[in-house]
């Protein structure tokens, strides 16, 4: 276990700098600039400004700056012993540097608002995706080939079929102004929160759906399953104790990278439900050439892809005795 | 321990991450909220900052004007400059010295006074160059500034500045509290230069100051005690909120959460313009293509004549804009005071556009003989293939479709579409990397020289490689003439040499686009599209009532 865990990390510490290095070399190579505009700034003013940011330096110093402090001198930042007016203090030191866009912020502020209310929503989608998405495979998978099953199966391909701001018209429409429930739009009480989690969760629903019952038929035509009711246990039991854990190895297997993915949030879904969440910032930055804050997101994202696998793998042997670590 | 041990144990650690994960959503949902302000409105996009020296969009003048004030401000309605901080101003007869005279009871949202070192001290950050603020500009027509004492400010100038009291009306020239920018610089030398602006640290001097911020979500503003015309302010609260998607913000006006938006969906335009909350302004922006002068064929000026004829404006106007906007033939909006534009030269137009068809047929009969003057057409060499390059949206597209449209069947030229994402777009367009590209145009400031200066040779603006020195000429001696009428003059000759040289092709002029809750008194619609919730408050019963009483 410990010989895994270290394994990964090593992993994770080689794929976060491949990450970076390429991001950063992608989003340089793109044309156009964080200060360019239809209003174009004179010129003294665009080059005061890029020099403050340091992006008159040539790419390579730029890019060893970014991932730690290269000013050691004077200005270094204060926990360098420097007097702090050159602050940015590098990715290494946990500093995601200064966002050009949001002009009055750093990274690290903008994920620090965006992301407990992206976690939020996210988890309450996860939510609905798990539990509708479950629920509706197992009955699906009990009564194979019945009408039940076919409505089911339908209405999940319809959820993978439709993209999400349909449904979240939809649900806005039905939910919010014909039949005033739920807020059309906005952030800070729980009822905000139904409309947008249904909506992000409805295609991962749709999917865990699709996945589980897949799952749970193979593993019910099974010799230990057969042996397990041939035992006398009752059925409920059966599927509990026995079917379910074997067959949810795909629909985890899933759930690692799609949970990633819900809880940092959907452009979409934040834009049409007015969340300040972090979706947005995945689009935007590359958008507004916001330099540090389009790698900020990238960081994020790749840590979260890399810890939900791992605790995917983690979860799998221990749901599936078979599998093992140290294969993993 | 056993196996029902380890069971509770699991089970129990379960429900215990169960807790924590429900008691975040909680927290992260609930953390967030607020009472609903007095009054909430829309303002597009998050502004980029609240430093007011460093920004320059409309969505950050709206709050820059809530929050601060300068020494003037702009009638909500007329935009002329109004006492601000200072209370008057004598300019001296010669024009060349203003001296300002500030207000005794003029007070920082912390108590602190107000004082005409404050001005000078904000002036100097914004020429210094590591402020970086795009209009420090402002002051090169300036010769000196000083504060006399606490109450007086002067200002001097080399030669007359007609319009500088609107210049300090506007944002760049807003004080800035001194105390609080130096000593955040001092407590937080690693907070870059941003600490100062943090709810409960930034201090400023207008009818509101801020409470709580939350990137693309709202700002709070809440009324400022210590503002000199506090008992003018009746909203106590305001939320500005930064969105921009437009069907969410009309489903937050017709739900009530939201009493102003800025912006419309352009699908909903029909169905709303009857109504009364509906308020369509000409704004003081223009719709156009710039053409790069530097390739041939576009350096002929007849080629460029017969392009901006050949638009069937009306068509963009109504099919695809469809807020009311109208065909522009100049580059200068026509809602300036004083100011009566020139056109470029096209065929008689009435009033009501009634004749529209007809004057379309013959100004691009004349467009035909431009072109075949300048050597091409069916009989003499064919006119290269040429691009129409635009941004990434839906409404540049549509327009470039209707202009592409006419050139291709009233001139026969062979035109392809050069579309790119934004910032690409802006960087072909200073590289004179186009043939023709979109583009627009807002004043800062009510006046012909906010739209003219674009065009000076060799400005970051003019991106189309045209240079005229007589032209330079007039609008720099514009900006230095005292004489109002001579000025205009200066200015409208200026405007006569670019429409008859077309380094542009003038399509629409912009409107202003509205909802604003009918109870909303003091909102009032002008050609900035400014609003200061200074002048808000709610309509008590008995107005609306005598309201509905009267016939509309």
């Amino acid at each position: 276990m410990r010989r895994f865990l270290l394994r990964r990390l090593a992993w994770f510490a080689l794929t976060l700098w491949a990450v970076v290095t390429v991001s950063f070399v992608l989003m340089r190579s793109v044309r156009g600039g964080p200060f360019s505009a239809e209003r174009s700034l004179p010129m003294e003013v665009e080059a005061s400004l890029r020099a403050r940011y340091h992006l008159d330096w040539p790419l390579w110093k730029q890019y060893l700056a970014y991932l730690g402090p290269l000013e050691l001198g004077p200005r270094a930042p204060t926990f360098l012993g420097g007097d702090g007016s050159d602050p940015f203090g590098g990715v290494l030191a946990g500093d995601l540097g200064p966002s050009y866009k949001y002009r009055d912020f750093t990274v690290n502020d903008v994920l620090a608002q965006s992301l407990p209310i992206s976690l939020a929503l996210g988890s309450v989608s996860l939510f609905f995706a798990v539990g509708l998405g479950v629920a509706s495979g197992i009955v699906s998978a009990l009564r194979r080939g019945g009408f039940l099953d076919f409505a089911l199966r339908l209405l999940a391909t319809l959820g993978i079929a439709l993209p999400n701001f349909v449904v979240a018209s939809l649900a806005i429409l039905l939910f919010a102004i014909t039949f005033p429930v739920f807020p059309v739009a906005g952030w800070g009480s729980l009822r905000h929160l139904v409309l947008p989690g249904l909506a992000l969760g409805a295609p991962f629903a749709a999917y865990v759906s699709r996945l589980t019952r897949t799952g749970l038929v193979e593993v019910l035509s099974q010799d230990y399953v057969r042996t397990a009711v041939a035992k006398g246990l009752p059925p409920w039991l059966v599927l509990w104790r026995h079917a379910l854990p074997a067959g949810c190895l795909p629909v985890l297997t899933y759930l690692g990278p799609a949970t990633a993915g819900i809880l940092t949030g959907s452009l979409v879904i934040e834009r049409i439900f007015a969340i300040p969440g972090t979706g947005s910032h995945f689009v935007n930055s590359a958008l507004n050439r916001d330099y540090t804050l389009c790698m900020g997101v990238t960081i994020l994202y790749t840590v979260l892809v890399y810890a939900l696998n791992t605790l995917v793998d983690l979860v799998s042997t221990w749901l599936d005795p078979r599998l093992s670590l140290e294969e993993a | 321990m056993n196996g029902e041990g380890w069971r509770f144990a699991r089970r129990a650690f379960g429900l215990l991450l169960f807790a924590l994960l429900l008691a975040l959503i909680v927290r992260a949902t609930t953390s967030a909220r607020l009472e609903r302000a007095d009054v909430v409105f829309a303002n597009g996009a998050e502004v980029a900052s609240l430093d007011p020296q460093a920004v320059s969009g409309i969505p950050e003048g709206r709050v820059m004007i809530a929050l601060y004030e300068g020494l003037t401000t702009r009638h909500p309605e007329t935009l002329e400059p109004r006492p601000g901080v200072a209370e008057s101003w004598d300019v001296a007869p010669d024009g060349l010295r203003i001296t300002f005279r500030l207000r005794a009871n003029a007070r920082w949202s912390n108590g602190d006074p107000l004082t005409a070192q404050d001005f000078e001290w904000s002036w100097r950050r914004l020429v210094a160059p590591e402020t970086a603020a795009p209009y420090a500009s402002f002051l090169k027509s300036v010769k000196g500034f000083r504060a006399l004492d606490e109450r007086t400010f002067e200002v001097d100038f080399p030669t007359p500045v007609p319009h500088f009291l609107h210049l300090t009306s506007f944002h760049p020239l807003f004080p800035l509290h001194r105390a609080t920018i130096e000593s955040a610089r001092q407590r937080f030398p690693d907070a870059w230069t941003v600490a100062w602006m943090r709810p409960g640290v930034l201090v400023t001097n207008g009818p509101f100051r801020l409470a709580a911020r939350r990137i693309n979500d709202r700002l709070r503003l809440v009324k400022n005690p210590f503002y000199w015309d506090e008992r003018a302010v009746s909203m106590e609260t305001i939320d500005v909120l930064a969105l921009d998607h437009l069907g969410t913000l009309l489903n937050l006006y017709l739900t009530g959460e939201v009493d102003w938006i800025e912006r419309v969906p352009p699908l909903a335009v029909t169905r709303l313009r009857g109504r009364a909350d509906f308020h369509l302004t000409p704004s003081l922006g223009t719709y156009f293509y710039r053409v790069n002068t530097t390739r041939p064929p576009f350096d002929d000026v007849r080629v460029r004549r017969a392009l901006a004829l050949a638009i069937d404006r009306r068509a963009i106007c109504e099919k695809i804009a469809r807020k009311g906007e109208r065909p522009a033939f100049a580059f200068t909006p026509p809602n300036l005071a004083g100011y009566e534009p020139p056109e470029l030269e096209h065929a008689p137009l009435e009033a009501d556009l009634s004749n529209w068809d007809r004057a379309f047929e013959a100004d691009c009969a004349r467009a035909r003989e431009l072109l075949s003057e300048a050597g091409f057409g069916p009989q003499d060499r064919p006119f290269p293939r040429f691009e129409l390059h635009y941004s990434t949206s839906e409404l540049h597209r549509d327009v470039a479709e209707v202009v592409a449209d006419g050139w291709r069947t009233h001139l026969w030229l062979d035109v392809a579409f050069f579309n790119q994402e934004s910032k690409v777009y802006i960087e072909t367009q200073r590289s004179l990397g186009y043939d023709v590209s979109r583009s627009s145009w807002f004043a800062d400031y009510p006046d012909a020289s906010s739209f003219l200066e674009v065009f000076l040779s060799g400005g970051e603006n003019n991106r189309t490689g045209w240079s005229n020195a007589r032209y330079d000429e007039l609008v720099r001696s514009a900006a230095r003439e005292a004489n109002p009428e001579t000025r205009l003059a200066e200015l409208g000759a200026a405007e006569r040499i670019l429409l008859d040289e077309l380094p542009l092709l003038p399509v629409f002029g912009y409107v202003t686009q509205n909802l604003v809750h009918p109870r909303l008194a003091g909102f009032f619609e002008n050609a900035l599209d400014e609003h200061s919730p200074k002048t808000w408050r709610w309509k008590t019963e008995e107005e609306l009532a005598a309201e509905r009483a009267r016939p509309r």
